[in-house]
């Protein structure tokens, strides 16, 4: 077929943030495959807690510290997370160097109180489908918050380096903070299912 | 074009980077851009390629290979039971064939043969040069080829799954099910499962972003909108599985208690897991083949489809249905009375939009002037055995009926109706209407028609009586049945006819093998059809257009049939698309595409080594993550591309 | 259908080429009614076939309560358990494979499972009800005329599933209390030297251990119980008809009749399985 030229794309960038850049799309396309995995797992805790004679079965209520403290953290975090997305926008390495970094810290803290999380859940992953359930609530978070600290180190890394100065990386960085607020919102909804379901 | 302008403020200094198409003579041009977009030659080029093209294609023949394995399956257990308690197939060994026919069917022929043609067909139809994420792409390939080796290589080593494809528990449970098999079942899911929404992630990115400027929601073609109706479906189903199958392997590797009732267990809950995104699943098979109906069909008529919106809207109500049927697979189970009229009224309900579809194509076919090539053959069959399919499907919906027939051959009758006729016609049929575009040539038109009667009349004399032995109470999933019952003659008339259903698959697949070699050449458009994939050369370039098309109409090629309105401005010197806005598709970025890369392989081997270990320790994913991690970092970790340079 | 052969068979008036965008906006209102009218046809069917189906099952459910006898089925791989609660555990009578019911009197089955999930189907009598573990569930089931009904496992279940077989035999009310009573007795004790012999293989080689011969010491609760074997009419859940010939094939080798079967080959000489046969084709 013969070609007729009608419009000139020439101008436009190569990147850009939001939902401008097909990027940004896949990143929620795969927050919405694991919300409905959170969403069923979540179900699956409420399915069991209805059949159950008492809930939970055979042990007291999860030990509130550590979830909290987890928390207390990750809600923290949004305030950085929020000033690194701002900075990327703006396309400044300098702030978004410094944010990485500590967003990169931010991330590692919540992974280290986790370790006395497990055993504060007061049961073991095979004693019972209560004890299954809580386990693989935490395990299931803990997967996301492991991935999504990881790729912010390793772009917290690529920044500092010279591809870090190619404009794409910012747009990276603000798609990578979308995502972390996922993880943030998705731990407020376990942390109720995990500590206070059973306290109601 | 006038709405076009973006926002050159602080990009400019980029934005003047590279070597453009505009104004270049078509010569150059295509060389430049066959250098950008090149595929290395020879084995490691193959390895290495992320060309929506070349991965749509390898995963169709990987599609159509495990096809005949579980199509082969099928007429051994057919030669078991033309004859009543014969000794051919032991339960041992018919109890595998029949869940890896039904699993290999299921999650290793039907969903990826349909995202397969979606990964070829989707960005040829909007007019971009590549999905949205190519090296997703690439990995989702060899994911779930490795799903599929897997469990196939377990079966020859009599580690088949056996405990149907559904594996209800506790039959697959830590306690009765047999060896590794329900592991190697369970992680086979995980795979495929991992694969198709990767696709289904890109295929949504692609969709909204990357279509054609002026391709508005409205101008979509019919088949690109069943795709990501489907895309949606799988994304909203698939976590189910994958959530409960890694439950399944949890109770049977490290003793967690989900299924297990004398521990605050279900089984049911398996039940309601599986089939949240089992009964979903029969629409991520279906809908995308009433796409290729609604592509195919205006082609050999002659005129648009009729009620552009009123399909549309039903493939959007056929989609968020399918979420609300599930329970009518556990009719038997014993439900509260009320919440089963609900199932059977939602289940009822999706008779409504699947009507609306057939009434609009029969609409169609009257206002057209019908050719009757062979695609053409295969959507007509499509519409006759899909009819008699939703009829029966209709009659399982009801509790009381549902009762009786359930888990009898009367069901068997009525999915293979709904799958065969309602999903595999329109894929041959997709099969004869795609081939020249992706081969350069014309499949057999007599050897098409000779199998199109082989397996339609095949097919139905295979099925039909399936419906009366169901309800004279032939169970389903019996290796055998005892002589009395007087099931035997017609048994053997179905297993008899199952051999034309065999012979007229064998006439397709010699048609595809000569052909390849001597079939016409095919031309840019051989069928005069609108849509614009067929605006390029067949088969299509590695950069599918030398300049990216603009569209005015929703038949773009019956509106500007001889000349083809195009943007210009795009770096010909490294890969770059257009992405554009969501409704009105208005360009906004030049998007660079990623390059090839060995890393997806490499990622997918480390995940694949991951889930394999994890069939025997636990252990397998903590040590398995590590070469993961690598693996993920090279891929992403940008490699002196163009854009990158500063 | 018919509308489609039309649609393709009709008559084109005007069989010269136009462009296929050239659309007759008359007709195209003329379709979107008929589209719409057949949609609201199927509609207002569904409806109607809701309801129906609504009110089938209401006239289905509304059986349950009338019962005037309970009968226990426990799924096993691959058998049925049957027991008929009674009184005092004398009166409790337990057999396999085979129910016994009054004609015209609505019988509560209950059901439950030990190992899988398995399905009570008895085509003629009733619709399918899942043995789920750890779920028991009910059903109620009529019999409006005598006869035997088969019924079959309907829930894939292992190996055997195919071998998974029970009988329902509606009889008169007197057939059937006569039946209760006979199956009430312990074991007749073995009558000549034959059945005493075969009584004595069973008890040490181990058949003892899986099943039950109420008034022996046999009491195993893997297998059927086999207190009144020779009075039912098939053997293995409906596998091999009732004959001593049958008997003696799968006592000799159960894994070659029903491979898979949880019933192990016991390795007997000659003899010794002949008065086994004798024995147990005894026990009416």
């Amino acid at each position: 077929m013969r070609h007729r030229p009608v419009a000139d794309v020439s101008h436009l960038p190569t990147y850009d943030f939001g939902s401008a850049s097909p990027m940004w799309w896949g990143t929620l396309a795969f927050i919405a495959l694991e919300a409905t995995g959170f969403a069923l797992a979540i179900g699956t805790y409420f399915y069991l807690a209805v059949l159950a004679r008492h809930w939970p079965i055979g042990a007291p209520a999860p030990d509130l510290l550590p979830g909290t403290a987890v928390l207390v953290i990750l809600v923290a975090s949004v305030v950085p997370n929020h000033m690194i997305e701002v900075w990327a926008r703006r396309q400044d390495l300098a702030k978004v160097r410094l944010g990485m970094v500590v967003m990169s810290i931010v991330g590692i803290l919540p992974l280290i109180v986790r370790i006395w999380e497990f055993p504060a859940l007061r049961i073991s992953w095979d004693q019972n489908a209560y004890g299954s359930i809580v386990w693989f609530l935490l395990g299931l978070h803990t997967t996301h918050l492991l991935t999504d600290v990881g790729d912010t180190i390793v772009l917290a890394v690529l920044m500092f380096t010279q591809k870090g100065k190619a404009g794409r990386r910012f747009s990276d960085v603000s798609d990578n903070a979308f995502y972390w607020d996922f993880v943030v919102v998705s731990w407020v909804v376990l942390y109720l299912v995990i500590y206070w379901a059973p306290r109601m | 074009m006038s709405g076009l302008a973006g926002k050159p403020a602080e990009h400019t200094q980029e934005a003047l980077k590279g070597i453009r198409d505009t104004g270049l003579e078509e010569v150059r041009l295509r060389a430049f851009l066959a250098h950008a977009w090149r595929t290395p030659k020879g084995f490691y080029g193959w390895l290495v390629t992320v060309d929506h093209k070349l991965i749509g294609r390898r995963y169709i023949v990987t599609a159509f290979l495990f096809l005949i394995l579980a199509g082969l399956s099928a007429l051994a257990m057919r030669f078991q039971l033309a004859q009543p308690e014969a000794g051919h197939i032991g339960p041992d060994l018919y109890n595998q064939l029949f869940t890896m026919h039904g699993t290999t069917m299921m999650f290793l022929f039907a969903v990826p043969v349909m995202e397969a043609f979606a990964i070829y067909l989707v960005p040829l139809m909007i007019g971009t040069r590549n999905v949205a994420f190519p090296r997703l792409n690439a990995f989702s390939y060899w994911v779930y080829l490795s799903g599929g080796l897997m469990i196939w290589i377990a079966f020859a080593f009599e580690t088949g799954a056996d405990a149907g494809w559904f594996s209800y528990v506790p039959l697959a449970g830590p306690e009765y099910g047999i060896g590794k098999r329900p592991d190697f079942w369970a992680q086979m899911v995980t795979y495929t499962e991992v694969s198709a929404l990767a696709v289904a992630v890109e295929i949504i990115a692609t969709v909204f972003k990357q279509r054609a400027p002026g391709m508005s929601l409205d101008r979509i073609p019919l088949y690109v909108w069943s795709v990501l109706v489907t895309a949606f479906v799988i994304l909203f189903a698939m976590p189910a599985v994958m959530v409960s199958s890694t439950m399944l392997i949890l109770d049977r590797l490290v003793g967690t208690k989900f299924f297990d009732p004398a521990a605050g267990g279900d089984a049911l809950l398996w039940q309601h897991l599986f089939w949240f995104f089992g009964h979903p699943e029969v629409y991520i098979i279906f809908i995308p083949a009433t796409g290729f109906v609604s592509a195919i069909l205006p082609t050999f008529v002659r005129r648009p489809v009729f009620g552009y919106l009123g399909i549309v809207l039903s493939l959007i109500a056929i989609g968020f249905l399918s979420f609300g049927l599930w329970v009518h697979h556990m009719f038997a189970t014993g439900l509260p009375q009320l919440g089963e009229s609900f199932f059977t009224a939602s289940s009822m309900m999706i008779a409504i939009p699947s009507g609306v579809q057939i009434f609009c194509w029969i609409a169609t076919i009257w206002g057209g002037r019908p050719i009757f090539a062979t695609p053409m053959l295969f959507v007509l069959g499509f519409i006759f055995t899909f009819v008699i399919g939703g009829l029966t499907g209709v009659m399982v919906a009801s509790v009381p009926l549902d009762l009786q027939v359930h888990d009898t051959y009367f069901v068997v009758a009525h999915f293979h109706y709904v799958l065969v006729g309602g999903a595999v016609f329109p894929l041959l049929g997709a099969v004869y209407y795609w081939f020249p575009k992706i081969t350069g040539r014309m499949l057999s038109e007599r050897l098409g028609r000779w199998n199109f009667w082989l397996v339609f009349l095949g097919f139905n004399l295979t099925f039909f009586p399936m419906h009366i032995l169901g309800l004279q109470g032939m169970p389903r999933r019996v290796y055998t049945y005892p002589p009395a019952s007087g099931w035997g003659e017609m048994n053997l008339f179905i297993s008899l006819s199952s051999l034309v259903v065999f012979a007229g698959f064998a006439l397709f697949f010699l048609n595809l093998f000569l052909s390849l070699r001597n079939g016409r050449i095919a031309g840019g458009n051989p069928w005069g059809a609108s849509t614009l994939e067929w605006a390029t050369t067949s088969p299509p370039p590695s950069y599918d257009f030398s300049r990216l098309p603009v569209v005015t109409h929703r038949e773009p090629l019956w509106a500007e049939p001889d000349v083809l309105p195009v943007v210009e401005g795009l770096r010909v010197d490294a890969r770059e698309v257009l992405a554009g806005t969501v409704a009105d598709a208005m360009p906004q970025v030049r998007v660079p595409s990623a390059d090839n890369s060995i890393w997806p392989l490499l990622s997918a081997i480390a995940v694949g080594g991951a889930f394999l270990g994890s069939i025997y320790t636990p252990w397998a994913v903590v040590w398995g993550a590590i070469p993961v991690s690598i693996g993920f970092i090279c891929w992403f970790w940008p490699k002196g591309e163009p854009e990158d340079e500063e | 259908m018919l509308i489609l052969a039309a649609a393709l068979l009709r008559r084109r008036l005007s069989e010269t080429t136009r462009s296929p965008l050239e659309i007759d906006s008359r007709q195209e209102r003329r379709f979107a009614r008929a589209v719409g009218s057949a949609i609201a046809l199927t509609v207002l069917v569904l409806v109607m076939m809701t309801i129906a189906s609504f009110f089938a099952g209401k006239s289905i459910a509304s059986l349950s309560g009338t019962e005037t006898l309970a009968v226990r089925i426990t799924g096993h791989q691959w058998w049925w358990e049957v027991r008929y609660p009674g009184d005092d555990r004398s009166q409790s009578i337990v057999t396999a494979n085979e129910i016994h019911v009054p004609v015209g009197e609505p019988v509560k089955v209950e059901l439950d499972s030990l190992d899988v999930i398995h399905s009570f189907w008895v085509p003629n009598l009733a619709g399918k009800r899942d043995l789920i573990p750890g779920r028991p569930s009910e059903l109620t089931l009529i019999a409006d005329k005598p006869g035997i009904y088969r019924g079959q496992c309907a829930e894939f279940c292992g190996y055997q599933h195919a071998h998974m077989a029970i009988t329902v035999i509606a009889e008169s009310h007197e057939a059937f209390e006569a039946w209760q009573s006979r199956q009430n007795a312990v074991a007749s004790a073995p009558g000549g030297d034959e059945e005493r012999r075969g009584q004595q293989a069973f008890l040490s080689t181990g058949c003892a251990l899986c099943h039950t011969i109420r008034g022996t010491p046999a009491s195993g609760t893997v297998g059927p119980d086999l207190t009144h074997l020779a009075s039912r009419r098939a053997l293995a859940a409906d596998t091999l008809a009732m004959t001593p010939g049958a008997l003696a094939a799968w006592i000799a080798d159960p894994q070659s009749i029903k491979p898979g079967a949880k019933m192990p080959r016991i390795a007997l000489s000659a003899d010794d399985l002949n008065a086994v046969v004798t024995y147990l084709g005894s026990l009416e």
